[in-house]
């Protein structure tokens, strides 16, 4: 056990579905306005993760108008209401970062069955 | 916070507040904390608190040889349980009657919200360079630098003073010193764990010893405030005016 578990874990989310790199997922991310509190859905598909336990991250891209938008957002975050996962995808890489130079058909990712062994896949928490 | 406390640095995490902001923290240990003995104005001149943490336990023999004879007798004579390490802290004179040789202290004093100083014995770095302790520039990397990349330049003038001035910043020992952070804020208190967390970093490894203790500096802002308030007699009137 490391010496700032007790901190660490205290601050850990375990609530989400386990989700693989290339998945399109959406983040029901809550945004304050004011006062008032609203949830927005961000969609797109999961090119990254990064850290581990309480401060790990996912990166999530999406086109927006034609225009490639990227979101970092901390797993055990409060401010996540929900992570769904929309469509499973098959890729052969950890960092999906050629994604953002490829348009069009390039870009496409295979779906993935759950019966066809992917690679080891890392845990949605680790 | 209104005490001092002796405790261990267990390493920096990383909190979520309520408005979903990352925070770094640096998490403090305080379980054992005692009232070793006291100073008093009447016998040694000046109040003081001696507290002591890390318990020694076990085969007697091997207790006095890591605590030392003479500290062995105090603790004998005083009826406290051994330790390993004792510090000093000042208290005012009149608070001293409150705390009795034995008791221990715990989270219980400090509050979240709460300003600390904490002191500690920061990393050490050797042997250091002048761009690693005094923040010089170097040289250029190329350009035809020949063994010159990493110095300080000049050290002085010529015939006239004829000597370095004293002060000179040069390369030397560097870190493993006694360093006070002032002002860090308590974000939060874990009695249970006997844990607290501190807004940002505090010098030195995980598990060095720290000295906790109310801050001794008030914050910039609210004084300059005060200092406004204090020097406009036209809004001074108003608001008593007001009233």
């Amino acid at each position: 056990m490391q010496r700032t578990d007790i901190v660490d874990k205290s601050q850990l989310r375990n609530d989400h579905p386990d989700f693989r790199i290339g998945d399109t997922v959406k983040v029901h991310f809550k945004i304050k306005e004011g006062d008032k509190e609203r949830v927005q859905v961000f969609e797109g598909v999961a090119i990254r993760t990064k850290g581990m336990s309480q401060s790990k991250t996912v990166t999530v891209r999406k086109m927006s108008f034609g225009v490639g938008v990227e979101r970092i957002f901390p797993l055990s975050s409060p401010l996540i209401d929900k992570l769904e996962v929309a469509t499973k995808g098959s890729v052969r890489r950890a960092k999906l970062y050629y994604l953002r130079d490829v348009q069009g058909k390039a870009a496409r990712i295979k779906e993935r069955r759950d019966d066809t062994p992917a690679a080891p896949a890392a845990p949605a928490q680790g | 916070m209104d005490l001092p406390l002796l405790g261990r640095k267990m390493g920096m995490s990383q909190i979520f507040l309520p408005d979903g902001t990352r925070k770094g923290v640096t998490i403090l240990k305080v379980d054992h904390c005692v009232v070793v003995d006291k100073r008093t104005p009447a016998r040694d001149g000046y109040a003081a608190l001696v507290l002591g943490t890390t318990p020694v336990t076990g085969d007697p023999r091997r207790v006095e040889r890591l605590v030392g004879k003479p500290m062995m007798g105090r603790f004998k004579k005083l009826g406290v349980e051994p330790v390993k390490v004792v510090r000093e802290f000042r208290v005012k004179a009149a608070e001293l009657d409150k705390y009795q040789v034995g008791q221990k202290l715990g989270l219980e004093v400090v509050k979240e919200g709460d300003r600390i100083d904490v002191c500690s014995t920061s990393k050490g770095r050797g042997f250091a360079g002048v761009m690693k302790r005094h923040h010089m520039a170097g040289s250029k990397w190329s350009h035809g630098t020949h063994e010159y990349r990493r110095h300080g330049g000049s050290i002085g003038c010529r015939a006239e003073p004829g000597r370095v001035h004293k002060g000179k910043r040069m390369p030397g020992h560097m870190g493993a010193e006694r360093v006070t952070t002032q002002y860090l804020k308590v974000i939060r208190v874990m009695p249970d764990q006997g844990i607290i967390l501190i807004d940002g970093p505090v010098p030195g490894y995980p598990r060095t010893l720290v000295e906790i203790s109310p801050t001794t500096k008030l914050h910039p802002i609210r004084i300059r405030k005060e200092e406004v308030a204090s020097k406009d007699p036209l809004k001074a009137s108003k608001k008593a005016a007001k009233k």
